[in-house]
């Protein structure tokens, strides 16, 4: 595979409706906030975590597509087994020193997951070689207005143990944002593409987790949580031809005119704003979503 | 002849770990010497060239927030993806992280920007076509232009850095009024000697009007 020649930026605009899209350790599961701002909050890590999953549920028993980090819930074993043995490349068995085969399962290692091609992974070797730092990286998600978290008192109509009985019914409580629009920063580096194997087609995937991944990510606590603006910055070299925050601050979410007076609750309420002129020469735009 | 550079950094969080609380991780006040080092690196480096920071410039107040997230608690071992590359499967490379979950807090500083000053020497790797020169206008033009080698960060991968060149004529950025007088940042870590064995070697931070002036490396305040 050969790896991506461009570097790249991008834009991933999500939004949350009625539900908790990350929520904190630290607050019993409340939404993520910023103290600072009230701003709310969803770490790479949660996002990172989605695409994993979707490429887990696209890819099933592709082979090269399998994902280190795994979830129980979504992905299977058996798909694995059905990985045939003949399709894994033949390695040479001697290697000089240690260096070069930590190398060779580092590449091992990225040819077949996925999720270490694209965000790395720290192995273990006797010779410090096995860290993989992936191509892609991805900033704290914030979103563009302080948000409210919602305590919803639910009820059950049943009991867990039989000393309970009499009270016929259990209280539950959900924490949920009416509304919310997130903004995460993303980075493609594509010399660090080179050293992974991260590819064109690779790259591809990744918007189309992106855009989809919470398609497949539906459950009683996220609500509604759906992608609506994914705006890539496309540089003409590989080592880039622009600054990225001069990109990023090019483009700006506000709120769509005459709504600014009362509480966000849908993706109409903002306008997504991009200054085109202030992109410099060598970079392209490109709208995915 | 001068061959130092100045870059601007900023970003809206940063965490630079304490070795003595790496596990919940808790940030020093400032960036070190080896997180900027490793900053420069993003942008320029190459194998012929090393990189001294000289000065560190504080720009903003130093504040802290705290972030508990899920992590994992182990790592994959070489014997495992050696046996998998034998027997010619994947099956049981993975890492099922309902099983080997932590959850882990962080504290890390808001609202960062500094002014790092640094310059570079040539190594004994250095070949015939390697030049002071040579090195210092890469790294100015790209540094100008915004590209990179991969994407700098402060400290940690998902708190990414801006960055931007400060000619030689460009004052730098005001500093905060709260980082006005003297203020001892203790012990701080100056850099990994990875020439031998990984060692890591500290230095006394003394933070005047938000300047930091870090020792060279083969100072005798810099201590393993």
């Amino acid at each position: 595979m050969t790896a991506i020649a461009h570097r790249y930026e991008f834009v991933y605009l999500f939004d949350v409706t009625n539900g908790n899209p990350n929520g904190d350790p630290d607050a019993g599961n409340l939404p993520r906030l910023d103290p600072e701002t009230n701003c709310g909050l969803v770490t790479d890590v949660c996002l990172k975590r989605k695409i994993r999953n979707f490429v887990g549920l696209a890819k099933e028993a592709e082979p090269g597509y399998e994902i280190y980090m795994q979830e129980k819930a979504v992905l299977n074993q058996q798909h694995q087994r059905g990985y045939a043995a003949i399709e894994v490349e033949p390695v040479s068995k001697k290697l000089p020193n240690d260096k070069a085969k930590a190398q060779e399962l580092t590449d091992w290692m990225c040819r077949n997951f996925f999720d270490v091609r694209t965000f790395g992974a720290v192995m273990t070797t006797e010779v410090n070689a096995g860290q993989v730092r992936g191509p892609v990286q991805l900033g704290f998600a914030s979103s563009i207005e302080p948000v409210l978290p919602l305590e919803v008192s639910i009820t059950r109509m049943a009991v867990t143990n039989d000393r309970d009985v009499d009270k016929e019914r259990t209280m539950g409580r959900k924490h949920i944002l009416p509304y919310g629009l997130y903004r995460a920063h993303g980075f493609v580096s594509a010399k660090l593409a080179e050293r992974t194997g991260f590819s064109a087609a690779d790259l591809e995937l990744l918007w189309q987790s992106l855009i989809n991944m919470f398609e497949h990510d539906r459950s009683a606590a996220r609500g509604e949580m759906a992608a609506r603006k994914l705006i890539v910055f496309e540089h003409e070299s590989a080592l880039g031809n622009a600054p990225a925050h001069q990109l990023f601050d090019a483009v700006e979410v506000c709120r769509a005119p005459g709504e600014d007076d009362r509480p966000a609750r849908s993706f109409k309420d903002y306008r997504v704003d991009i200054a085109h002129a202030a992109i410099p020469q060598g970079v392209r735009v490109i709208e995915k979503l | 002849m001068s061959f130092g550079v100045r870059l601007h950094v900023w970003g809206e969080r940063a965490c630079f770990t304490r070795p003595e609380m790496k596990v919940e991780r808790v940030s020093y006040d400032i960036i070190t010497p080896s997180a900027a080092r490793g900053i420069l690196e993003a942008i320029h480096w190459k194998p012929a060239i090393r990189w001294h920071v000289e000065r560190i410039q504080v720009l903003r107040p130093i504040r802290f927030e705290s972030i508990r997230r899920n992590e994992v608690g182990g790592k994959l071992s070489a014997a495992t993806v050696r046996k998998a590359i034998k027997a010619g499967t994947t099956a049981g490379v993975a890492k099922w992280v309902e099983e080997d979950r932590q959850q882990r807090a962080a504290t890390v500083l808001r609202d960062v920007g500094y002014v790092i000053e640094a310059h570079f020497s040539l190594t004994e790797r250095a070949g015939d076509e390697d030049n002071v020169g040579k090195h210092l206008d890469i790294f100015n033009r790209r540094a100008r232009r915004g590209q990179c080698f991969h994407m700098p960060c402060l400290g940690v991968r998902e708190f990414p850095a801006s960055f931007r060149l400060l000619e030689d004529d460009e004052p730098s950025p005001a500093v905060a009024e709260a980082l006005a007088g003297e203020r001892d940042l203790g012990w701080m870590l100056h850099d990994i000697d990875f020439a031998s064995g990984m060692t890591p070697r500290f230095f006394r931070a003394r933070m005047i009007d938000g300047q930091v002036d870090v020792p060279a490396w083969d100072d005798t305040e810099v201590r393993a």
